[in-house]
């Protein structure tokens, strides 16, 4: 429940794996995230929710590096890796699943993971592994990946990102596009994942799904942050309230009171 | 039997024709880069061929590795440098920048070895021996050897690009260049293994090209440049045997046309060139759907 570090965390649990300073990040014209600061510990599953175009896939993609930001900084294991490309960072372990799966549709579901394992480093996750996880792949790994469901593709992206041996693993909107049922099915693999020693940073439009499974909570709303804590310490109301911007401003954050800035509202394209 | 042979001689052309082709098809279908410069490429493959035959006097055949090496290199730092400054401006420039490299080569091929035409020796008596069938058809050695040169780099293209783990990663960042980041791999290194891959290839065109005929600095994109494209839409985009076919069936439509009237050979070509960009624009061999 409040669990704050889970077991099997393999960095001293004092030290945050990841660390987000006040980042900002346009797009264009459009400030998509004005100032947003996180930490996550070690073996946290640490989730990020919001409304459409709150700037959570911006925040999640500029962690992995496929945005440069304006301003602000993201350390990683005690290093700066604001200007690092991404596949530097994918091969020092922040690996992300990306929304909308983005499996290479021309690769089988086996080449697809072999893909994902070629700049692995060295961990618990093999392709078998991953096949132990979820074992339909086995008889498909011959099988494009284009004819396979929602759901099968979005196993298959988790398990292309598994076998890279991410420290920390980034999920983008696992829900999307998927029915309730699958859904829950995927997430159900999370402690499996989390015993292997992985940190998950998450993030998801389905709020009831996000506190179901987060040991750490924090609610964007256009670009900044409206709430953060465990889900164990926040109320339904005041997440609704942070997520849809609503009542009493229930912001931690005693700089911003109201949305003063006369920035164009953060949207994603 | 005149149409027969025409026919075999046709088919025989379509290796070489795929030779041309198929380096332009792989750096289309990997990094959308329609490289107006391939068949100045592959002369300069052919001249560098008879540079080093001439300056080391090694044998025509050991001379081949070296060419193919020397190319695969210029193609790894070239997409590195200018194609990847090119890439990143978008695709209107990279084909301007390609138009501008095949400028530069022409010119430059004609300040250093003059407008005059140079064949590649191969010091054996392959060059001209032929062999016959009946009366009327004869074939020549080094057109069947080509042929089978093209088939071997075909296979080994496909062997490439199905089984090896740069093949894997130039199909995935062919597929999705930033999901294929997210898996650590850097693209731009993978973009630069595709391009020697496709260099070694256009290596042995030139050199293949030199050997049946003679070159000149214009034979690039006189000749090469303008087959290699039409067997590549012929055949179908990003595919690769269907440079094969795409040749083949240039290469018989230019023999009938031949036959028809001497005078008609090239004509022939573009007439079933544009024919299947009207009836059929997305080539003879079919493609997979993609969305």
């Amino acid at each position: 429940m409040s669990e704050g570090v889970a077991p099997g965390g393999r960095v001293e649990s004092g030290m945050p794996l990841l660390e987000v300073h006040d980042l900002v990040v346009h797009h264009g014209q459009l400030r998509a995230l004005s100032g947003i600061s996180l930490r996550v510990y070690p073996g946290e599953v640490y989730a990020i929710i919001g409304a459409n175009g709150a700037g959570k896939s911006t925040l999640l993609r500029t962690i992995a590096g496929l945005h440069h930001p304006t301003g602000g900084s993201i350390v990683y294991d005690g290093k700066n890796v604001t200007g690092v490309r991404p596949d530097k960072r994918a091969t020092a372990g922040i690996v992300m699943v990306p929304e909308g799966r983005r499996l290479f549709p021309s690769l089988t579901l086996e080449e697809n993971l072999k893909v994902g394992a070629t700049y692995a480093r060295p961990g618990p996750w093999t392709i078998g592994q991953v096949y132990d996880l979820f074992p339909w792949m086995k008889e498909r790994r011959n099988q494009r990946t284009a004819q396979m469901s929602g759901g099968e593709q979005q196993s298959v992206a988790i398990g292309r990102a598994l076998v890279a041996n991410p420290r920390v693993l980034l999920l983008d909107e696992l829900s999307l596009g998927l029915a309730p049922v699958i859904v829950q099915r995927i997430y159900g693999m999370l402690p499996q994942i989390l015993a292997s020693g992985v940190t998950v940073l998450l993030v998801e439009q389905d709020v009831s799904q996000a506190m179901r499974v987060a040991t750490h909570l924090q609610c964007l709303l256009e670009g900044r942050t409206t709430l953060e804590g465990r889900p164990s310490d926040v109320t339904a109301e005041e997440v609704e309230a942070a997520y849809f911007g609503m009542g009493s401003s229930t912001s931690v954050d005693a700089k911003s009171p109201v949305r003063s800035a006369p920035d164009v509202e953060g949207g994603e394209a | 039997m005149a149409w027969v042979n025409a026919v075999i001689q046709g088919i025989l052309t379509g290796g070489l024709y795929a030779l041309f082709a198929c380096g332009l098809s792989l750096m289309f279908g990997v990094m959308k880069v329609v490289n107006l410069a391939h068949g100045d490429l592959a002369t300069v493959a052919g001249y560098v061929g008879v540079g080093v035959i001439a300056a080391t006097h090694v044998p025509f055949l050991w001379s081949v590795p070296i060419v193919v090496a020397i190319m695969a290199v210029l193609g790894y730092v070239l997409q590195r440098s200018l194609l990847q400054a090119a890439i990143s401006r978008g695709e209107l420039i990279t084909l301007i920048v390609t138009f501008g490299l095949s400028i530069v080569i022409e010119n430059g091929l004609l300040q250093f070895f003059t407008a005059n035409t140079r064949g590649i020796g191969t010091g054996s008596s392959l060059i001209s021996a032929s062999f016959s069938i009946g009366s009327q058809i004869t074939i020549a050695w080094l057109d069947v050897v080509i042929f089978g040169l093209a088939i071997v780099v075909l296979l080994g293209l496909q062997y490439f690009l199905s089984g090896s783990k740069y093949g894997r990663l130039i199909r995935a960042v062919a597929d999705d260049r930033e999901a294929a980041q997210l898996s650590g791999a850097d693209y731009r290194h993978v973009f630069g293994i595709a391009a020697a891959v496709a260099f070694a290839t256009v290596a042995l065109a030139g050199i293949s090209y030199g050997m049946t005929t003679v070159i000149d600095p214009t034979s690039g994109t006189d000749t090469i440049l303008l087959f290699a494209f039409a067997a590549v839409v012929i055949g179908g985009l990003g595919s690769l045997w269907g440079t094969l076919i795409g040749g083949i069936v240039l290469g018989v439509a230019q023999q009938i046309g031949a036959q028809i009237n001497i005078s008609d050979e090239l004509l022939a070509g573009y007439i079933v060139f544009l024919a299947v960009l009207v009836i059929r624009p997305q080539g003879l061999t079919a493609r997979r759907s993609e969305s």
